[in-house]
């Protein structure tokens, strides 16, 4: 199930950036016996398996845990980014980005839903929007 | 079971450079420097040393420091991953190779120009080389320590009301120790927490500027040997009576985001459990303790993780002043890293020794037994 990327690298991880694209949150389960795994990885660690299929998040969870930098940044990092860890609805933990909050407002455990952007480089990202926000169409 | 330590390995000597910003030299003769007294210290020549053990991210290769030093022939050599998190498993690499026969006399070295040359602290791509177009975590924003760290933090912060100033409480006693210290790069500079909450943000709410370790130059060695040579030595033996790395699966370099619960550091807890049964000495056993910080909020997560206090109790036992200089448990007597210098906590082992010879600059007196943590490692030194 590898991927050969851009540059001949052998990749585990690029189903995983290729369904960003499609707006889907894709997640390896283990085809043998059926443990659901992040961080990406080529062999199970439950069976030992290197079949695996995806399955697919809802998208939905809380904030565990967040953070906003001020210094140093990437000077494209501008305004600063939201950073957060992501309980998953489905047990996952992701680092992922929050948009749709100012900081002051941001909080531990908040409701937060999947949303995808196309970085400027045709790299499609995952971000979280606050759910209260996102219902509203903002 | 205490292997490697059972076979009784010693720290014979320790040397090391000034601790600068600008140190105006090669990090190789920053390495050269500090081995040659470690090895001088220890009251060998250097073709007496036969084994090497560095970072995998030193830049100074061994064979070109052998040259230097002028170290005939090496019969061991290993480097361990990680940076400062590392320290503690140089010295156990050291140990392991001295008792079970494959070397005889192994130098341990750390040298580097941290500030005037690559600085770890700055944004940079991840390190595995694969030149990613994406990256899980640096794409979204995690890219330097800081920031990587400040994440795990926060919900320590969260769910045990632990506030920015609280941190600042341990920067204070850290910059306290290293103002009588004449080696550390803060010496005779102490601040107030006011000067502490007056430093800019830089992972908010987590960090503030003086809540990061410094950013610094220069080098640290030690040999390691065995116990039969501890009466020929010129300086006291120190004992490294035991030594724990803690790894768990789903880790990272000192930190896990994939535990249930991320409040506090089982791998801290598991190398302390371990160096614990080993020497049969336990926390209240402690007489000095050496705490690798490259952010202050990780002092609060070993303190109780190694059972000095209970979870959650880091503020009001760093408040109440117990980890100062005639305290409970003088913690980082040399100033740590971040009131010493940063030279990936190897420092503190040397400063480790120093409480246990009885030669260091905030001497404890009596100090029989010090604990140095390294978060997922621990090593405890006892006079030999």
């Amino acid at each position: 199930m590898a991927y050969t990327a851009e540059g001949g690298a052998i990749r585990d991880d690029q189903f995983f950036w290729d369904g960003l694209k499609e707006h889907r949150l894709l997640f390896q389960q283990c085809s043998d016996c059926g443990t659901v795994r992040h961080p990406i990885e080529p062999m199970c660690g439950n069976c030992g398996s290197l079949e695996w299929g995806t399955m697919e998040s809802s998208g939905h969870g809380t904030v565990y845990t967040w953070i906003l930098s001020h210094h140093p940044n990437n000077a494209d990092d501008v305004p600063p980014r939201l950073v957060a860890l992501v309980n998953l609805d489905e047990g996952i933990r992701l680092v992922s980005n929050v948009a749709g909050v100012e900081h002051d407002a941001m909080a531990n455990d908040i409701e937060v839903t999947v949303d995808y952007y196309d970085r400027g480089d045709g790299v499609f990202l995952h971000r979280f929007l606050p759910v209260d926000s996102a219902a509203g169409g903002n | 079971m205490a292997y490697p330590i059972k076979g009784g390995a010693i720290i014979a000597g320790i040397g090391q450079t000034e601790f600068s910003k600008n140190s105006g030299r090669s990090e190789l003769q920053l390495a050269a420097e500090a081995s040659r007294a470690a090895i001088l210290d220890a009251g060998l020549t250097p073709d007496q040393i036969d084994g090497m053990v560095t970072f995998t991210i030193d830049t100074n290769d061994e064979l070109a420091l052998s040259r230097n030093l002028g170290v005939t022939g090496l019969k061991w050599w290993s480097e361990t991953p990680w940076g400062g998190a590392g320290a503690n498993s140089t010295i156990q690499h050291a140990a392991a190779a001295v008792t079970s026969g494959a070397a005889d006399a192994v130098l341990v070295y750390r040298a580097f120009n941290e500030r005037s040359g690559r600085r770890f602290g700055q944004p940079n791509a991840p390190r595995d080389g694969t030149q990613r177009p994406v990256d899980p975590y640096y794409t979204f924003g995690l890219d330097t320590p800081a920031k990587t760290y400040a994440l795990w933090y926060q919900r320590y912060m969260h769910e045990y009301g632990v506030k920015n100033e609280d941190f600042g409480r341990y920067t204070v006693v850290a910059r306290k120790h290293a103002a009588t210290n004449p080696a550390a790069w803060f010496y005779q500079r102490p601040i107030t927490l006011d000067d502490h909450q007056a430093s800019r943000w830089i992972v908010e709410p987590i960090l503030r500027k003086l809540d990061c370790c410094q950013e610094s130059d220069g080098g640290v060695a030690l040999v390691i040997t065995r116990d039969e040579r501890a009466a020929d030595l010129p300086n006291p033996a120190v004992r490294l009576a035991g030594i724990s790395e803690a790894h768990f699966s789903h880790g990272h370099v000192m930190y896990n985001y994939y535990w249930d619960d991320i409040a506090g550091f089982p791998e801290a807890k598991w190398a302390g459990d371990q160096v614990y049964e080993m020497t049969g000495v336990g926390a209240d056993d402690i007489d000095v303790l050496m705490i690798y910080e490259n952010f202050s909020p990780v002092v609060f997560l070993q303190l109780e993780a190694f059972g000095f206090c209970g979870r959650g109790e880091a503020k009001d036992f760093i408040a109440d002043g117990n980890i100062e200089l005639g305290g409970k448990i003088p913690l980082n007597t040399n100033g740590g890293l971040l009131g010493e210098a940063y030279i990936h906590g190897v420092n503190n082992v040397l400063e480790g020794t120093r409480q246990i010879r009885g030669t260091a600059a905030n001497q404890v007196a009596g100090a029989e037994h010090v604990l140095c943590a390294t978060g997922a490692g621990a090593l405890i030194l006892t006079p030999a």
